[in-house]
């Protein structure tokens, strides 16, 4: 079959979909999308985490069926939803996003930011990516993208949670190299430079 | 065409000096933060076929009969391969013993042995091919612990064994067996006052890292391959690998690619041969990606085992003697069972002085899940029954337990059971002084004016107390590790360091097959190339095996040894830049002559801090670049009898205080802190230093609460293959941890360093487990504990394992959670 969606802003077509193929597989394998993660592929690790119409899912556990005409954002595009976010727009905000393919327009303002992937420098992060670089959060980094994901999905949400919080949120996204004090302080240092950047 | 995600070398920016010392940030992370690093199940090429394996359904079966036919007829199916399709005589390989078939023959010995490969267009397909293969199975009699073991009658998991270990073992189903005996512990135990004994049960954990074995093999033009893969140690891979492919080495071409972490579960090979096989057959590039179900299959565990103490203690608390008996179960192969052994063996005793011992460490055969390495291998089992020892010592005693180690702890010059003396500093009071010194968290924390917050609480979300019936304990824990390969092992790594003047700057380029898996390597080596070398600017190439041997990424040894040659190599890179210097620029200032010189901030400079040169003047076009081998201080065998011998380089310290909050109703475990003071001698960056102790208690917490790969007793099978039912701890199942740093250097090691890695995941269990039974007041025999342990509601264990996959929710749970919301 053929599946058509929307990531990270722009119109995606895959053919030749078998019917369980599931938006992990699709997002990898087929839209050469490979930063959502392949740990358990049982909806137990949280490393395929992507935002599907805004809401965070275990891209593993979803048919790639389901996604058909929907908005899909990976942690390849977390860097300008987060931007597009702050500059007030609404990245896949309901009105923009029933059915529809994003516009011509929308899907050049995703284009990625920066252009040297191998040394990442002059890359715009989100500010969520950059807190996990600067508290130490990465070691192997498998778990890393679907956190990102959910993290920044949180503090959408709440921008300024208690330490349960985060952890509540982050449940379902297992790390085994990090013993997760230090996604505890990259979730803290994002919220605390976000309120630094509120008040003055 | 390449193949896609290949590596790439990995620059850092030159804003910082990043020298040692400091914490700067990961080379790889701004790739890790973007989803653009290419882990190994990331790879991709063009025409690419998808690999799946076939696994025993029985643990220990002979094999009547295999037909591929129906697979072999599939539409999309390139090749299905057994045991009869090897291309030569070599179908075996191992770390050390070359147990392990490439394919089964003949007969399975554990659950979930390869028995047939298949290629296919897609990986569903290569699935149900997979499933289509009928392969006919008659039953054997099963080894599954040691009364099974060494039984007159026991069946014999590998007959005819001819490795270096079979002439000393008592029995053939016993990979390896190495007694300790110092001083007379018969004597010794006349003179007690309190002699105290136990016996323990540790569980299967699992490594769980959370990439899943994956690798790419891609048919070369010239009859080779080359391999892009996850794995800890690419030259033994190599090694391995070759042979049984019936090609030279140098005609099988490895690159590391992304690894997601690795804990010792890749130290054996996984998919490599099978992609290699494959890709070869078809001609065509062939990946292979396990899911979680098949990871639990492929690889290793750490070994589950059983141990008995006897310690004995003088009234003023000094320790007379120390007795044990250490049971390893190794499973159906022989993987790092021997090393495991020797480690269980020499740490058997822990950070005491004890001079009078009698020690027993052996590993069995069986038809269970293989078992090898994983993070503090050997140490990890002994810590937490001896730690269980100590504490029962004191009590009898009636001494404070952190009080009772300090009166043994050992000190530098100490003497190990081996007669090894510790030369180095061993902190083992201070660093216990030290965790009780830290502030304790507050009392009944998840109290707020809105009531409690269950999120704090045991049994958390599920909402199964609001505090009622929750009893807090605290207890105390420290642990002893060696550092890197022991027993006389040539510990080598190889480094080869470039300096260059490219654009008008100077650029290192260090190259090793290092495997980073996520502990911060690649960043310690772009920070000694810095503090070396004196260049801002640092490439960290791909590891591959076009460079020599670094050796595993395990025993907590890269940053000592492949850092070490690192810093080796950059000393010959300097020597000889600075001849280029003498003998260009000599004649412009004595003190070319006179002075040391340095190189700092891309300059020649004297010890005064004087300039002389720049790189650039002194190199011009000339690039200057080393490649050596570095080891470390030689070790000797453990003599076979006494045990007695100089068997480790490096030994490596840390302690822990957990505190515990337990719903005695429903035996569930809350730790409300778990902190820890390590030693590390320097830290070279101190954000990945306390990284890895933190990564390592939680690994440690894991086994004391949480995980047990579930073998049934009867069948050999594994009951919990999934992150549903193997239990890992989340983001709330983990506490606060408070980490305290200690430098005292180690003057043997470069920099002073001392292996960080496995020290903090021995001490955390015990640890643990102390706080809960100072809390509960039960004795606690066995790790990882349950709730039917805490609630008297546990039935005697079956040997060998537990019996209940869903034990962290038992059957009464919710009935009983129900009425405790209500009251």
């Amino acid at each position: 079959m053929r599946v058509n969606l929307t990531v990270n802003g722009r119109p995606q077509e895959a053919d030749d979909v078998w019917e369980g193929e599931s938006l992990l597989y699709v997002l990898r394998e087929r839209m050469g999308l490979p930063g959502s993660k392949n740990a358990c592929e049982q909806g137990e690790c949280g490393s395929c985490t992507v935002r599907l119409d805004g809401v965070p899912v275990c891209s593993c556990l979803v048919a790639a069926g389901q996604a058909e005409g929907r908005e899909v954002v990976t942690v390849e595009g977390l860097a300008e939803y987060a931007r597009q976010r702050a500059a007030g727009r609404t990245p896949g905000a309901p009105e923009a996003r029933a059915g529809e393919s994003a516009s011509l327009d929308a899907a050049r303002r995703w284009q990625a930011g920066g252009t040297d992937s191998q040394t990442g420098e002059n890359i715009e992060l989100a500010p969520i990516q950059q807190a996990f670089l600067d508290a130490g959060a990465v070691q192997c980094g498998f778990c890393t993208p679907g956190l990102l994901v959910a993290a920044d999905e949180m503090l959408e949400r709440n921008p300024d949670p208690a330490d349960e919080d985060i952890r509540e949120a982050l449940s379902g996204n297992l790390c085994r190299c990090t013993g997760y004090e230090k996604i505890m302080d990259a979730v803290r240092l994002a919220a605390a430079r976000r309120s630094e950047g509120a008040t003055t | 065409m390449t193949a896609t995600g290949a590596p790439t070398g990995l620059t850092q920016g030159s804003r910082t000096k990043g020298g040692i010392g400091e914490s700067t940030l990961r080379p790889d992370g701004v790739l890790k933060v973007t989803g653009e690093f290419a882990y190994a199940s990331d790879m991709w090429h063009e025409d690419m076929l998808w690999g799946q394996i076939l696994r025993s359904t029985v643990a220990h079966a002979e094999i009547v009969s295999v037909d591929t036919g129906e697979a072999l007829a599939t539409p999309g199916v390139y090749a299905v391969m057994t045991y009869d399709d090897l291309p030569t005589d070599v179908r075996h390989y191992g770390l050390e013993i070359r147990d392990t078939p490439v394919l089964a023959h003949g007969k399975v010995r554990h659950h979930g042995e390869p028995v047939a490969i298949v290629a296919a267009d897609h990986p569903e397909t290569a699935r149900r091919a997979a499933a289509k293969i009928k392969v006919e199975y008659r039953e054997l009699p099963l080894v599954t612990d040691e009364a099974s073991a060494t039984a007159p009658d026991a069946v014999l998991v590998h007959e005819h064994r001819t490795d270096r270990h079979a002439p000393h073992v008592p029995h053939p189903n016993i990979v390896h067996r190495q007694p300790i005996v110092r001083g007379d512990a018969g004597a010794a135990a006349g003179r007690a006052d309190v002699i105290v004994t136990g016996d323990y049960h540790f569980g299967m954990q699992d490594q769980a890292f959370l990439g899943p074995e994956s690798g790419l093999a891609v048919p070369g033009e010239d009859g080779g391959v080359d391999l892009y893969v996850a794995t800890q140690w690419l030259h033994s891979d190599l090694r391995q690998i070759a042979p049984v492919l019936g090609l030279p080495e140098d005609k099988v071409r490895m690159t590391l690619s992304g690894v997601g972490g690795a804990f010792g579960g890749r130290e054996d090979l996984s998919m490599q041969i099978h992609a290699c096989l494959l890709a070869l057959r078809t001609g065509k590039p062939v990946k292979i990606v396990y899911n979680r179900f098949e990871s639990f299959f492929g690889h290793v565990h750490r070994h589950p085992a059983r141990l008995h103490y006897e310690h004995g203690a003088t009234r003023d608390g000094r320790l007379t003697h120390v007795k044990c008996r250490i049971v390893l179960d190794g499973g159906a192969y022989a993987s790092a069972s021997p090393a495991v052994v020797g480690n269980a063996a020499s740490l058997s005793v822990g950070p005491y002085v004890c001079e009078d011992v009698d020690i027993e460490a052996l590993a069995l055969y069986s038809n269970n899940p293989p078992c090898g390495a994983m993070r503090g291998f050997g140490a990890v089992q002994a810590c937490f029954a001896y730690e269980a020892q100590m504490d029962k010592v004191a009590k009898e005693l009636g001494l404070d337990p952190v009080e009772f180690r300090r009166i043994n702890a050992m000190e530098q010059g100490t003497p190990m059971p081996t007669g090894q003396p510790v030369d180095s500093p061993a902190p083992v009071a201070e660093l216990l002084r030290r965790v009780k010194a830290m502030p304790m968290p507050p009392e009944r924390q998840w109290e707020s004016s809105r009531g409690a917050d269950v999120r704090q609480l045991p049994g958390g979300l599920s909402n199964t107390t609001h505090g009622e019936g929750v009893v807090r304990g605290v207890g105390y824990a420290v642990g002893i590790k060696n550092v890197g390969f022991s027993e006389g092992f040539d510990d080598y790594s190889t480094a080869r360091v470039r300096l260059e003047v490219a654009g008008g700057r100077p650029l290192v380029t260090v190259h090793t097959a290092m495997a980073e898996v996520g502990q911060g390597g690649v960043t310690v080596h772009a920070q000694i190339a810095r503090t070396e070398l004196g260049v801002a600017e640092v490439v960290i190439r791909p590891a591959d095996t076009r460079v020599g041997s670094a050796g595993s990424t395990s025993a907590s040894r890269q940053t000592y040894v492949t850092g070490g040659a690192v810093k080796h190599a950059c000393e010959l890179v300097r020597e000889r830049v600075l001849e280029t210097g003498r003998r260009k620029l000599g004649s412009h200032h004595p003190a070319w002559a006179t002075a040391e010189l340095l190189l700092e901030g891309g300059k020649v400079v004297t010890d005064g801090g004087e300039v002389l040169a720049d790189l650039a003047d002194v190199l011009e076009d000339e690039a200057v670049e080393a490649e050596e081998e570095w080891r470390h201080r030689p070790t000797e065998p453990f003599d076979p009898r006494t045990g007695q011998g100089n068997g480790h380089v490096q030994y490596s310290f840390a302690a822990h205080r957990a505190v515990v909050e337990v719903d005695t109703e429903l035996g569930l475990v809350k730790v409300i802190e778990l902190a820890c003071a390590q030693d590390v001698g320097k830290a070279l960056n101190p954000l990945s230093v306390v990284g890895q102790i933190q990564g390592g208690t939680v690994q440690g917490l894991g086994i004391a609460v949480m995980e047990e790969i579930v073998v049934d007793p009867v069948t050999a099978k594994v009951g919990n293959p999934s992150f549903t039912d193997y239990l890992l701890p989340t983001i709330l199942d983990t506490p606060a941890l408070p980490v305290d740093v200690l430098e005292l250097a180690d003057d043997h090691a470069p920099y002073g360093l001392r292996g960080v890695g496995e020290a903090p995941t021995l001490s955390s269990t015990p640890a643990v487990l102390a706080a809960v039974r100072d809390a509960t007041g039960l004795a606690l025999d066995r790790t990882p504990v349950r709730p039917e342990h805490l609630t008297g509601t546990a039935s005697q264990d079956p040997p060998g394992g537990a019996r209940n996959v869903t034990s962290s929710a038992p059957p009464g749970a919710s009935a009983k959670s129900r009425s405790a919301r209500g009251t």
